[in-house]
C-alpha cells in the first residue's frame, strides 16, 4: 500500500525519529484515505513533545501504521466526513483544548479541564457537576418524553448517565453519558515512580487486568530488552484466557437472568466464581492483580498447580457446555434474544466496533489471529463471525469463544510449563522511543501507545479499552428498540466505564 | 424441561457453610499480612523503599493495609524474612488506626458498635455506590448474591435505592465527577445509617493516589464505620466483615 504511514508491528519499539512525521494537511489527508478505504483507528491522540503540541495516530489495515504532526490550533475534523475518528477527535478536544472545526457532535467525553490550560472547548466551569454547560440530545414532540438513569444505578455497578428519549415504549435515541469513572490515569501516569506502573494498569479496569497488564508489560519489555522466556509467555496466555471465560460466562448468566431464565443465571454466577478461583489459584488474586510485570509472570506454574488447574478444568468444561445448551436451546430465551438490539454491519464499520461487538455484526478482526503475541502465534485461533448483529449474536460470540477458551487452556496444560519468575521489576528504557501494543481482551481489541524522552522517561501514555470503541454501540442497538429491552442489550455489551474514563 | 433438571442435578448444591465452617484458602492467596518485628532495619528499608504503595513504616516495623494492595513485593524481596502474607482473610476493621499493623488486629466483633447490631442484627439493606475505582471490587461485592457465598440467607442484600437502605457501601476512590452523586445517595439513605468502605482506593485512594481527580480516603468526606481493605477485598473478608460487625 503506498502511504505516508509507516508499518510497524505489535510491541515492536522504534525510534521516535523513525515515525513519519508529516505536514498537518498531509496528515490528515493520508489518515482519512486509510480509514474511508476500510482501515481502523487504534488511536488517535495528541501528546506534547519539547513544548509542542503533536497529533499522532496508529490505524489498522492488515498492517499497523503510524504517523505524527505538528497540531494546529484548530483543524477541520475529520469525523465529519469519517466516523471513525469521532471519539477521538472529542478526546483531543477534551485533552489539549484543540477544535475540530465542523464536529458533528463536539461534546466532552470524560468532563475534566484540558492539559494546556487553554480556553475551554465546551465553555465548561469545571466548579460545576458534570455534564457542566451541556444539554443533552433531545427530541421534540408531544408525545416525547425523557428517561434519565443514573450515575448511581439499580445494581452493584459502576456509574453513569444514561439518557433515553422515547416515544411511548420506544427508545429513539439513547445518550450515553460518562466520566464519573475519571480518575486522570494517563495524566498519572508519566509522573509517577517506575514502581508505581504495573498496579495503575492493573487499575485501569479491573475485570480486564490481563488485557490492560500485558499492554504495558509488552511495551515496556520493548523498551528495555528484557524479553520473557516462553513459558511466561504462555502461562500469561492462560491467565489471559481465563479472563476471557471469566467475563463470558458472567456475561451469559447475566443475560439468562434478564430474560428471566434463572437456573443459567445462577449456574453462571457460580462457574464465574470458579474461574476466579482459577485465576487465585495461579497468582493468589482473583483478578490476576500482581501477576503479571514486565519480563515474564511473578508467579510460575509448577506441576502442583498445573495439575489442579487441569482437574478443575477437566471437571467444569462439560457443566458449562451443557449450561450453554441449556440457554440457547430453551425458546423463550431465543425469543428475546434474536432480532433485539440489532447493528447493521455498516454501523458497526462506521463505528469502529471490536471484540464480540464487532464480531456479532460479522467482521471477524481479533486482535490474536491478526496481530498476535505472547503464545498466539503457536495457537489456532478461530476466525468467529455472527452476522445478524443482535443480542443473539452477541452472546452466540461469547458462549463460542468461552468454550474455545477453555480448549485453549487445556491444551496449554499438556505439557509442563517452566519459567523463571519476573525479579527486575523496573528495568530501564530506551530514550526517543515509540511502541503501540495490542491485545484482544474479552471486549476486544485494548491498546497502549507509550512515547519516551530523551532519558528514557515516559512522555506519553495513551491507553485504549475497547469500551472507547463501542459504547456507542449500544446507543445504536437502542434505537427502535423497546426501553424494557435495555438491560438485555447493555449486557450483551457489558462495557467498561472505567476503562472509558480512565 | 428434562434438560433444566439435568443441569440442576449436575449442578449440584453449592453454597458455602461458612462461617460455621472455616474456609481455607490456597496457599497463593495474600491475606493478612504478618510483620517479622526482629527482622533487621536494612530490610525494612529495602522492602518499604520497593513498595509500590509506600505502605510500609520501616520505622515503626508496620504496614497500612489501607494503602497496601497485597501485591506481595515485600513479600518477595525480603524472602518472607520481614513480611509474609497469610491466607487469612479476616482483616477487616472498625478504626482507620487498626489498618496500620504488624498483623495482629483487634478483634472486629468487639469494636463492632453495639447499637448496630440491635438495629441492623436480623436485617440488614444496603445501597452500594461505585465512586471510581477500576470494577473488581464490585465485581466482588456482586458474587456475595451466587449460590456460593448467597448473602441473602444472612437478611443482608443490596437494594436498588438509598430510600430502602439502612447504608451504603462505598467502593472507589471518590472521583471529582462521582463526590455529588455519592453526598447524594448519602443523603438519601435515612438515619440512622451506616457507611462501609471497601476496597483500598475507598480507603487511601489505591494505586491512584496523588491524582487531582480522587479523594485519598472516603472519612475526608464521610463517616466511615467499617473499613475493609484489599485490591479487592476477597468475597469471604467481605463477608466475614458484614458478619462479624453487624450480626
Amino acid at each position: 500500500m503506498n502511504t505516508a504511514f509507516l508499518e510497524v508491528s505489535n510491541g515492536v519499539a522504534l525510534p521516535r525519529e523513525q515515525v513519519p512525521n508529516l505536514t498537518f494537511d498531509t496528515f490528515r489527508q493520508e489518515a482519512l484515505d486509510i480509514v474511508e478505504n476500510g482501515g481502523k483507528v487504534v488511536h488517535y491522540f495528541a501528546y506534547i513533545d519539547s513544548d509542542t503540541v503533536r497529533f499522532m495516530a496508529v490505524l489498522r489495515k492488515d498492517k499497523l501504521l503510524v504517523a505524527a504532526c505538528n497540531a494546529p490550533d484548530t483543524y477541520p475534523a475529520m469525523s465529519s466526513q469519517c466516523e471513525p475518528f469521532h471519539m477521538f477527535e472529542r478526546e483531543i478536544a477534551e485533552q489539549f483544548g484543540i477544535r475540530p472545526e465542523g464536529h458533528p457532535w463536539l461534546k466532552m467525553v470524560r468532563y475534566h479541564p484540558n492539559y494546556m490550560n487553554r480556553a475551554d472547548v465546551f465553555n465548561n466551569h469545571y466548579a460545576d457537576d458534570i455534564p457542566g454547560n451541556y444539554n443533552y440530545y433531545s427530541v421534540e414532540g408531544q408525545e416525547i418524553h425523557e428517561v434519565a438513569v443514573g450515575p448511581v444505578h439499580a445494581g452493584v455497578i459502576e456509574p453513569g448517565h444514561f439518557r433515553f428519549n422515547c416515544i411511548g415504549e420506544r427508545v429513539l435515541n439513547l445518550e450515553i453519558q460518562l466520566g464519573y469513572q475519571h480518575r486522570g490515569i494517563e495524566t498519572l501516569i508519566p509522573q509517577v515512580e517506575a514502581k508505581r506502573l504495573s498496579l495503575l494498569a492493573e487499575s485501569i479496569a479491573g475485570d480486564t487486568t490481563v488485557g490492560h497488564s500485558l499492554c504495558m508489560a509488552q511495551a515496556v519489555e520493548a523498551f528495555s530488552a528484557v524479553i520473557p522466556d516462553n513459558g511466561a509467555h504462555i502461562i500469561r496466555t492462560i491467565a489471559f484466557e481465563l479472563e476471557r471465560i471469566q467475563n463470558h460466562v458472567g456475561d451469559l448468566g447475566a443475560l439468562s437472568g434478564d430474560v428471566a431464565f434463572l437456573p443459567p443465571m445462577n449456574y453462571c454466577g457460580r462457574m464465574r466464581g470458579d474461574f476466579l478461583n482459577m485465576s487465585l489459584l495461579l497468582c493468589g488474586n482473583r483478578f490476576s492483580k500482581g501477576f503479571i510485570r514486565p519480563g515474564g509472570v511473578v508467579f510460575n506454574m509448577n506441576n502442583e498447580v498445573r495439575n489442579i488447574l487441569t482437574e478443575r478444568i477437566i471437571e467444569i468444561k462439560p457443566q458449562v457446555k451443557h449450561v450453554i445448551d441449556l440457554l440457547f436451546s430453551t425458546s423463550s430465551v431465543r425469543s428475546r434474544f434474536e432480532d433485539c438490539g440489532t447493528v447493521s454491519r455498516s454501523d458497526a464499520e462506521n463505528l469502529g466496533l471490536v471484540g464480540p461487538a464487532g464480531r456479532a455484526c460479522g467482521m471477524p478482526y481479533d486482535v490474536r489471529r491478526c496481530f498476535p503475541n505472547e503464545h498466539y502465534s503457536e495457537l489456532d485461533i478461530p476466525e468467529n463471525a455472527e452476522h445478524s448483529g443482535d443480542v443473539y449474536a452477541r452472546a452466540k460470540i461469547k458462549a463460542d469463544e468461552t468454550l474455545q477458551a477453555i480448549d485453549l487452556i487445556q491444551s496449554l496444560l499438556n505439557n509442563p510449563v517452566e519459567t523463571h519468575c519476573v525479579e527486575q521489576e523496573n528495568p530501564s528504557m530506551a530514550p526517543d522511543s515509540f511502541v503501540v501494543t495490542l491485545n484482544e481482551a474479552w471486549r476486544g481489541e485494548v491498546s497502549h501507545c507509550v512515547l519516551t524522552d530523551a532519558a528514557g522517561k515516559i512522555i506519553r501514555y495513551k491507553i485504549k479499552d475497547p469500551s472507547f470503541h463501542n459504547w456507542n454501540g449500544l446507543s445504536m442497538s437502542l434505537r427502535d428498540t423497546e426501553i424494557s429491552d435495555f438491560p438485555l442489550n447493555n449486557k450483551s455489551y457489558n462495557l467498561s466505564y472505567c476503562g472509558f474514563d480512565l | 424441561m428434562l434438560n433444566t433438571l439435568k443441569n440442576r442435578f449436575e449442578q449440584g448444591y453449592r453454597t458455602s457453610k461458612y462461617p460455621q465452617e472455616k474456609i481455607e484458602l490456597w496457599k497463593r492467596y495474600r491475606g493478612r499480612p504478618q510483620i517479622n518485628k526482629k527482622a533487621q532495619s536494612d530490610l525494612a528499608l529495602t522492602c518499604a523503599a520497593a513498595c509500590p504503595q509506600d505502605a510500609i513504616d520501616a520505622q515503626k516495623k508496620l504496614i497500612d493495609m489501607g494503602r497496601c494492595v497485597f501485591c506481595g513485593t515485600c513479600e518477595r524481596v525480603s524472602k518472607g524474612k520481614f513480611v509474609t502474607f497469610t491466607q487469612d482473610f479476616e482483616i477487616a476493621v472498625s478504626e482507620k488506626e487498626h489498618l496500620s499493623t504488624d498483623g495482629s488486629l483487634p478483634e472486629l466483633a468487639t469494636h463492632a458498635r453495639q447499637h448496630f447490631k440491635k438495629l441492623f442484627g436480623r436485617s440488614l439493606q444496603l445501597r452500594q455506590v461505585s465512586a471510581g475505582g477500576c470494577n473488581a471490587c464490585e465485581a466482588d461485592l456482586n458474587v456475595l448474591a451466587t449460590p456460593f457465598f448467597d448473602l441473602a440467607r444472612f437478611g443482608i442484600n443490596f437494594v436498588a435505592s438509598p430510600r430502602h437502605a439502612d447504608g451504603i457501601v462505598v467502593t472507589g476512590p471518590v472521583s471529582r465527577n462521582m463526590k455529588t452523586a455519592l453526598f447524594q445517595t448519602y443523603e438519601a439513605v435515612p438515619d440512622p445509617k451506616v457507611v462501609i468502605a471497601v476496597g483500598t482506593c475507598t480507603l487511601t485512594g489505591g494505586p491512584f493516589r496523588g491524582s487531582p481527580e480522587i479523594t485519598e480516603g472516603l472519612d475526608n468526606l464521610l463517616p466511615v464505620d467499617l473499613y475493609i481493605p484489599g485490591c479487592p477485598p476477597h468475597p469471604l473478608t467481605n463477608l466475614h466483615a458484614l458478619l462479624t460487625f453487624f450480626k
